[in-house]
C-alpha cells in the first residue's frame, strides 16, 4: 500500500505552547509527482515539511516517509531526502564547488565518483562559471540553483522544498520550475511550499492549507473546476461602488477588483446569480456587463481559506 | 566507520576553511595569546616599583640617612615626602599620599646593634594586598656593609633570608598563563562554533543530513585542538624568548597536559554552544566561566590560601588542574606521573562535558 506512496501522514498535529501550528493534517503524497502546500504565511506549510522530515516532533498523528515512521526512524530516512530550507542554508564564506563538494562527503558519496557528480551538477545547473566564486556574492537566483544542486547531490528519491523561489526572479522562476519537472520525470518525488499561484497552478497535486487546517486537497485543475462557487465577471464604470454593493449582500462570498473589473465569487445555491447581480446593481443605478468566468487557482484558494476575511465581508466558510 | 571519518574530515576541513577567510578569528588565534603574555608579562609585574612613600626620620644620622638612600635606590619606593614624626606619617597614609612610610627612631643606631629589637618601621597601605606583599620586599634591605658594626650582627628584618631579591613573577605567571589564554579561547573558539551555524541557517540543513551529533562535534573539535598547541608553543616560545621562564620539565609532557587541558575547554565551549541560542549569549557565558576560573584556580590567588568553599569550587576548574600540571612540570621539573589527580581530572572534565554537548544537542529545531 505504501508503495505508491511517498508519505503517509494521519491526523498529524503540532502544538506550540497555545498556537495550533499545525491541525489533524491527513496526506497521501504520490511517488513521482510535484505536490505542493499552497498557504498564507503562518498556514503551517513550514511546520507540516519539517514534521514530514523528521525536524520536528509531532505533537499527534503517525507519518511515514518512504516507508520510515517518523521521527522514529528520521536517521535512516535522512541519506534518501534532499531537503532546501526556506532561508539559504549552504556556507556564505566558501565557494560553489567547496559547498558541493562538502555536501558530497557530508552524504558519503564515493570519493572516486565527486569529481563527476559534481561537474555534472555544476553543468546541469549553470553553475560551471562560477564554481570558485564566494557564495555570498552569488545572485538569489544563483543561491537557489546551488541550493538545489545540494540537495539532489546524492540522488535522493525525496526531495522537501519549502518556499524555494521567495527571493528569485520571475526568470529564475520558470528555470527552477523546469528543474523540478525533470527531477520529478526521472523519479523523484518532490514536496514544495509557495505562495504563488502560478507555482501551485503546476503542480501535480495541491493542498491548501489555511490556519494548520487542510482546506483543500487534490490536483489543481480538479480543484477549480469542482468549486463550490459561480465566478462572475463584472464590468461597471464605478467599480468601488458596486463591489461595496456586492458585498453587502449575503450570498456574494467574495469581491475582488483588478483594474476596471470586479472578479466576484457567489454561492451555488443562489438562485441565478447573473440576474441577481444585475438587478441588485441596476437598482444603484450602475450600467454593468455580468458574465460567468471558469474559476482559477486563487478563487479557490478564496474559496478554501473563509474567503475575504480581509475586506470585511461576511464568511460564509 | 570509513563514512563516520569521512564526514568527520568534511566537518573539519569545512571548519578550517571558514576560519581561515574570517580574518578577525585568525587573528584572535595569534593575538589573544600575544596579547595576554606581553600584557601579563610586562605590564601586570607584580614587581610593583616607585611606591610613593614618606620618611620620618628621626635619627638623622649618617646610618639612617645610608638607610634612606639604599630605599630609594632600590626602586620598590620613591622617597616623596620627607615628615618629622611618626603622626604626620601615618595622616599622608591615610590619605593615600603614600602607600609606604618609613620611621627610623631616634635611637636608631643603638637599636641596629641590638638584636633582639628592630631597627626601624615600616608603616604600610594594608588596603592593597598586594602593596603589602611588596613593601615586605623593603624588608630585605640590610646595611651597606661598610657600615656593618660586626661579622655577627642580625640583619635588620628577621624576615629577610625568606625573601628572594631576584623574585620575577614573570617567571611564576607565564606558564600558567598558557593555561589562562588557552581556557579563554577554546571555550570562546567553540562556544561560538555551533551557535554561529545555528545563526546562519545552516545548521537547519545540516540536522537533515546523515552527520550525527558526535561527528558534528567531533569534527568542531579537532581543528581548535591543533589551534590549541599552535597557542601553547607561541606563549611557550615568547615565555623563553623575552621572560627567560626555564623550562624544567620534559616539552612532551607539557603538550601531553597541555592537549588534555585543551579537550576539556572544547568541551565545555561545545556545552556551552548547545545551551546558548546566539553568539553573544555565547561569549557571555564564557566569559562567566572565565571570571571563576582567573579567580579560584590559583593562577593569581594562592589556591592553599583560599576558604575551603572556594578551593572545593577551584577543584572543579580545570584551570586549577592545568595551572598545577604546568608549573609543576615547567618550574619544578616534574614528570606528569607525579601528578596522576589533576590529569585524571581534566580528562573526566572532558568527558563529562563532551558527554553534555552530545546529549543536549539535538538534530532537530523543537
Amino acid at each position: 500500500m505504501n508503495a505508491d506512496f511517498a508519505i503517509r501522514a494521519e491526523g498529524l498535529t503540532r502544538r506550540f505552547g497555545a498556537l495550533m501550528a499545525v491541525n489533524r493534517v491527513t496526506l497521501a503524497i504520490p511517488r513521482g509527482q510535484i505536490y505542493g502546500f499552497l498557504g498564507p504565511n503562518g498556514s503551517g506549510k513550514s511546520t507540516t515539511i519539517r514534521m514530514l522530515c523528521g525536524l520536528l516532533r509531532p505533537s499527534a498523528g503517525e507519518v511515514s516517509v518512504l516507508g520510515y515512521a517518523v521521527p522514529r526512524e528520521a536517521e535512516a530516512l535522512r541519506r534518501k531526502i534532499g531537503y532546501m530550507t526556506q532561508r539559504f542554508s549552504l556556507y556564505e564564506d566558501l565557494s560553489v564547488a567547496e559547498n558541493l563538494r562538502f555536501m558530497a562527503r557530508i552524504f558519503s558519496l564515493p570519493r572516486s565518483a565527486h569529481d563527476v557528480r559534481l561537474g555534472a551538477a555544476l553543468r546541469h545547473y549553470r553553475l560551471e562559471s562560477l564554481a570558485r566564486r564566494r557564495v555570498v556574492n552569488l545572485s538569489g537566483g544563483e543561491k537557489q540553483r546551488l541550493a538545489l544542486a545540494a540537495a539532489t547531490l546524492h540522488d535522493p528519491p525525496l526531495l522537501f522544498l519549502d518556499e524555494p523561489t521567495t527571493a528569485v526572479d520571475p526568470q529564475s522562476r520558470r528555470d527552477f520550475w523546469d528543474n523540478l519537472f525533470a527531477l520529478a520525470a526521472a523519479g523523484t518525488t518532490i514536496l514544495v511550499s509557495t505562495h504563488y499561484m502560478d507555482e501551485a497552478e503546476r503542480c501535480h497535486r495541491l493542498a491548501i492549507l489555511d490556519r494548520g487546517r487542510l482546506v483543500a486537497e487534490g490536483p489543481p485543475r480538479t480543484l477549480m473546476r469542482d468549486l463550490d462557487a459561480v465566478v462572475l465577471e463584472i464590468e461597471t464604470p464605478d467599480p468601488q461602488r458596486a463591489g461595496e454593493l456586492l458585498r453587502a449582500q449575503p450570498w456574494v462570498r467574495s469581491v475582488a477588483q483588478l483594474g476596471t473589473r470586479l472578479h466576484a465569487l457567489a454561492a451555488r445555491d443562489a438562485v441565478q446569480p447573473l440576474e441577481a447581480v444585475r438587478q441588485r446593481l441596476a437598482a444603484a443605478g450602475l450600467e454593468v456587463r455580468v458574465e460567468q468566468t471558469a474559476a482559477n487557482l486563487e478563487d479557490v484558494f478564496v474559496a478554501a481559506t473563509g474567503f475575504n476575511r480581509d475586506d470585511g465581508a461576511a464568511g460564509h466558510g | 566507520m570509513g563514512e563516520r571519518l569521512g564526514r568527520i574530515a568534511a566537518i573539519a576541513v569545512k571548519e578550517i576553511r571558514q576560519l581561515s577567510r574570517d580574518r578577525l578569528s585568525l587573528g584572535m588565534i595569534i593575538g589573544i595569546p600575544l596579547l595576554q603574555i606581553l600584557l601579563f608579562g610586562y605590564a601586570i609585574n607584580l614587581d610593583v616599583r616607585h611606591l610613593p612613600a614618606g620618611v620620618a626620620d628621626m635619627a638623622n644620622t649618617e646610618l639612617s640617612r645610608a638607610l634612606i638612600a639604599d630605599a630609594q635606590a632600590s626602586q620598590v619606593v620613591n622617597i616623596r615626602t620627607r615628615v618629622t614624626s611618626a603622626q604626620a606619617l601615618e595622616r599622608l597614609l591615610r590619605n593615600g599620599k603614600i602607600a609606604v612610610g618609613i620611621y627610623i627612631p631616634p635611637d636608631f643606631d643603638r637599636r641596629v646593634e641590638d638584636a633582639r629589637r628592630p631597627a626601624a618601621q615600616l608603616l604600610v597601605d594594608g588596603s592593597d594586598p598586594t602593596i603589602l606583599g611588596i613593601a615586605e620586599g623593603l624588608t630585605g634591605l640590610s646595611l651597606p656593609s661598610r657600615y656593618r658594626p660586626a661579622p655577627a650582627a642580625m640583619p635588620l628584618f628577621a624576615v629577610h633570608d625568606e625573601y628572594n631579591p631576584e623574585r620575577r613573577s614573570a617567571v611564576d605567571i607565564v606558564p600558567a598563563l598558557i593555561g589562562v589564554i588557552l581556557n579563554f579561547t577554546m571555550v570562546l573558539f567553540t562556544a561560538i562554533a555551533i551557535v554561529r551555524e545555528r545563526e546562519r541557517g545552516n545548521l537547519e540543513l545540516l540536522i537533515t543530513t546523515p552527520v550525527s551529533t558526535l561527528e558534528l562535534m567531533s569534527g568542531k573539535i579537532l581543528p581548535y585542538i591543533v589551534i590549541g598547541l599552535v597557542q601553547v608553543t607561541l606563549v611557550l616560545l615568547v615565555g623563553v624568548w623575552l621572560f627567560h621562564v626555564p623550562l624544567r620539565g620534559s616539552l612532551a609532557g607539557l603538550y601531553l597536559a597541555s592537549l588534555l587541558f585543551i579537550a576539556a575547554g572544547l568541551s565545555l565551549g561545545l556545552f556551552i554552544s548547545t545551551l546558548a541560542r546566539t553568539q553573544f549569549q555565547a561569549v557571555q557565558l564564557t566569559v562567566f566561566t572565565f571570571l571563576p576560573s582567573i579567580l579560584l584556580s590559583g593562577f593569581m590567588f594562592p589556591f592553599d590560601g583560599m576558604p575551603r568553599f572556594a578551593r572545593w569550587l577551584g577543584e572543579l576548574l580545570p584551570l586549577t588542574h592545568f595551572v598545577r600540571l604546568v608549573r609543576g612540570i615547567v618550574l619544578r621539573g616534574a614528570s606528569l606521573a607525579d601528578m596522576p589527580a589533576d590529569l585524571w581530572a581534566l580528562l573526566a572534565f572532558f568527558a563529562v562535558f563532551m558527554g553534555l554537548a552530545v546529549l543536549n544537542f539535538h538534530k532537530r529545531l523543537d
